[in-house]
């Protein structure tokens, strides 16, 4: 009895060795690289290989991912900024594009309530804002670490800001701020949002 | 408004895609004709596809095969430095490998690496995608035996199991995800074999952006309701999910096959309605959990999110509140697992809605296969029970359920609390690990260390990811739970399905309690709810509802 099984159990498994070789060739390199060569076709392979945004034929970043930009005088800082990021060193930006993930502090944790306080205060700071003003997701960490998109709220906040640092008037960066909003796929899908990169990037070519 | 927009448009798709999709499978798993290209298949393998098992012998297949992938899984991972496209990452650790090989092979998909780090594109192409589809298959392949427990009279075969896999694979799984794989990479998914773009920022600073042949993978993760992303922060992160039309689409996806499922009962009983109910009963489940999460989250409680002033912390601006909510529901209710925000930073009655999303045995609609099989068996415990109150023997679906089809369904359900509950005791008796693994502490603590054996039990695989994992105690002892949620109970679904198929039908009479109305739905609703409370009230009260009402 306890032989047979033994028996048949070593015997299903050779056949499943073999079927799992057979599939694993076929799922695993085929299916795969199919998919990497239909990719390459215009149009689909910038998208395949990250949706890279050029400057002068230099890569910047990916329109996709948020990296934080540092202002080099921050009393005169002309960017706009994305959300926090759990990986990132201070309490605000910017994270390590080579990893991802969120901070999975629970809505109860002090130190995430230690970290809000924090995130308020420096942006209320930065933008000369009551720190009452300043909206929920600029002081919260993305779940991916990586948020490309800020709310259009964010964005007005800082508006201000980035006219006074870089000579445009309010009403132009308000226009910029519009012109890379994104709505609601279909109107209903997901949530209206701003994409950083390209906001900054708009605004340095007309400056 | 928009939100509940959105929730109508994943409905609307699930609904046009039902009727085609459950025939169809309906149909791969009842032919008799192998194509060509399936005939020299099994000509090379040396499988004989006429030839059918009785169940133990179908069993010894699943297990066999199962084995045979960890081993591989495990190899692979561990002799990492010598294969191709690894950029440098090196062999993963023991315990490590052994986790992740239990997880991909069990459906589960819990990850204690972080993709991006850790593995390099061979492994994650041979190794994951691989059994991301073939550990699919093998749930739909026990969910299909099962059903011909129900269908076939006075037999002791119950099919094929390598025919049945292999269908699954080829006829199922592979063309649907082929097509949605260009869709997604269409809409900004990444596919690269690149290891990621060096790039200098607008401000100067230089950094690497990883890259990945995700969208192979992306949509078979979520197709096969496995839930592994190649990026650690899985579908949060913008190349797996990169705006709204991804996000829908892959919701949809999760969701697509363990709905149809119900239909392809229907179908191959012969009678639809008794799909139909079943997937009633899944739909209120699945609403009554998406109501609790969207509400508390919509709602900010908890005092971090409060001074934030949404409960955003873990979430994409993206997707928002409504998106965030119906995925964890989503991928909870299924053996997905996929995360498009992070379950940790949602709110003690958001964060619980999913844990209890998975306590019910994941059935709302549950696992591709596991869920059909996971409320049959709940179906047969809800018929017995009824039996009781009116001191008849219990029927269903046309066979007697006696005290071996009854014994075999009480083994299968109570697999899953034994080592949840197990586990997670055992883990709270380990101060010197909890120590080290916890990131939240007192009532969130604990439901950390829960939400991690629910998950592994339930073979999910979210995580509430603070808990940090990657010790040897909660790597063996994780793998372990994983291991016991999935082959105790596909073990004794398969000896009752042995054992129905033997039975003659019994003939309808006017005292057969009909499985297709709403009275045996709300019995069945309230099977899955008794079940989940009697069991699990008190860990519950612990922790997500301490923390709610803190």
């Amino acid at each position: 009895m306890t032989s047979q099984v033994i028996r048949t159990f070593l015997t299903q498994s050779a056949a499943g060795l073999r079927v799992l070789l057979v599939l694993t060739v076929l799922t695993g390199l085929v299916y795969p690289l199919a998919v990497w060569g239909v990719s390459r076709l215009p149009g689909l392979d910038t998208k395949a290989e990250g949706s890279v945004v050029q400057r002068n034929g230099h890569p910047v970043g990916s329109a996709q991912i948020g990296v934080d930009p540092v202002a080099k005088d921050p009393a005169n800082d002309p960017w706009f900024h994305n959300r926090p990021a759990a990986s990132a060193e201070g309490p605000l930006g910017p994270a390590d594009p080579s990893v991802s993930g969120g901070s999975n502090a629970g809505a109860s944790s002090p130190e995430q309530i230690a970290a809000v306080r924090a995130r308020k205060a420096a942006i209320a700071k930065r933008e000369g804002v009551v720190p009452a003003r300043v909206p929920a997701d600029a002081v919260t960490a993305s779940g991916s670490g990586l948020d490309p998109d800020i709310s259009p709220a964010y964005a007005e906040l800082q508006v201000p800001r980035v006219a006074r640092a870089t000579g445009l008037s309010p009403h132009r960066v308000r226009e910029l701020v519009a012109e890379h909003t994104t709505g609601r796929a279909l109107g209903v899908l997901g949530e209206p949002a701003v994409n950083v990169l390209e906001l900054n990037l708009a605004m340095r070519s007309i400056m | 408004m928009a939100g509940f927009a959105q929730l109508g448009l994943l409905l609307l798709a699930l609904a046009v895609a039902y009727r085609p999709l459950g025939d169809y499978l309906a149909r791969v798993y009842r032919g008799e004709k192998n194509n060509r290209f399936e005939r020299r298949l099994y000509r090379l393998l040396r499988i004989d596809p006429d030839s059918e098992q009785r169940w133990t012998t179908y069993a010894a297949g699943v297990l066999g095969f199962s084995f045979v992938s960890v081993v591989f899984l495990y190899l692979l991972q561990r002799l990492q430095s010598l294969l191709p496209l690894d950029f440098g990452r090196g062999a993963v650790s023991p315990s490590m490998a052994f986790n992740t090989a239990v997880s991909f092979v069990t459906n589960t998909n819990w990850q204690s690496y972080s993709g991006e780090e850790v593995l390099g594109h061979t492994v994650q192409m041979v190794g994951l995608t691989v059994q991301n589809f073939v550990s699919a298959a093998v749930g739909m392949a026990v969910a299909i035996a099962f059903i011909r427990g129900f269908v076939r009279r006075s037999t002791n075969r119950l099919g094929n199991f390598w025919v049945d896999l292999v269908r699954g694979v080829l006829r199922i799984l592979l063309p649907i995800s082929f097509g949605f794989a260009i869709v997604l990479v269409a809409f900004g998914v990444v596919q690269s074999l690149a290891r990621g773009v060096d790039v200098v920022g607008l401000d100067g600073a230089k950094s690497t952006i990883a890259l990945a042949p995700t969208a192979s993978q992306e949509v078979i993760k979520e197709l096969g309701t496995n839930g592994g992303g190649i990026f650690n922060a899985n579908s949060s992160h913008p190349f797996e999910n990169p705006n709204g039309w991804t996000n829908l689409i892959e919701n949809f996806l999760l969701l697509l096959i363990p709905v149809s499922l119900t239909r392809t009962l229907g179908v191959l009983v012969g009678n639809k309605k008794q799909g139909y109910v079943l997937l009633g009963v899944m739909g209120v489940l699945w609403a009554g959990m998406l109501t609790v999460t969207w509400w508390a989250e919509a709602h900010t409680s908890g005092p971090a999110a409060a001074l934030a002033g949404a409960n955003m912390e873990g979430k994409e601006v993206r997707f928002g509140i409504p998106a965030s909510a119906l995925w964890a529901i989503s991928t909870t209710g299924t053996s997905t697992g996929a995360v498009n925000s992070m379950h940790d930073s949602f709110s003690g009655l958001g964060g619980g809605g999913a844990l209890l999303s998975m306590l019910f045995g994941e059935v709302s609609p549950g696992g591709v296969g596991a869920g059909i099989y996971g409320i049959l068996v709940m179906a047969i415990i809800a018929m017995f029970l009824a039996g009781l109150m009116v001191g008849r023997t219990p029927e269903y679906l046309g066979k007697k359920l006696g005290t071996r089809e009854v014994s075999c369904a009480a083994i299968a359900i109570l697999a899953m609390p034994t080592v949840v509950l197990l586990g997670t005791g055992a883990a709270l008796l380990m101060p010197g690990e909890l120590g080290k693994a916890l990131t939240n502490h007192g009532a969130h603590g604990l439901s950390e260390v829960l939400y991690a054996y629910t998950s592994a039990g339930n073979n999910n695989g979210s995580a509430f990811a603070g808990l940090t994992v990657t010790s040897d105690w909660f790597q063996a002892t994780l793998g372990i739970a994983m291991l016991f949620g999935r082959f105790v109970p596909i073990l004794a679904v398969l000896c009752l399905a042995g054992s129905l198929a033997r039975q003659r039908k019994v003939p309808e009479t006017a005292g057969t309690l009909p499985t297709t109305g709403p009275l045996f739905a709300s019995m069945l609703t309230g099977t899955v709810a008794l079940v989940a409370a009697l069991t699990f009230i008190p860990a519950l009260a612990l922790g997500p509802i301490a923390e709610a009402l803190a």
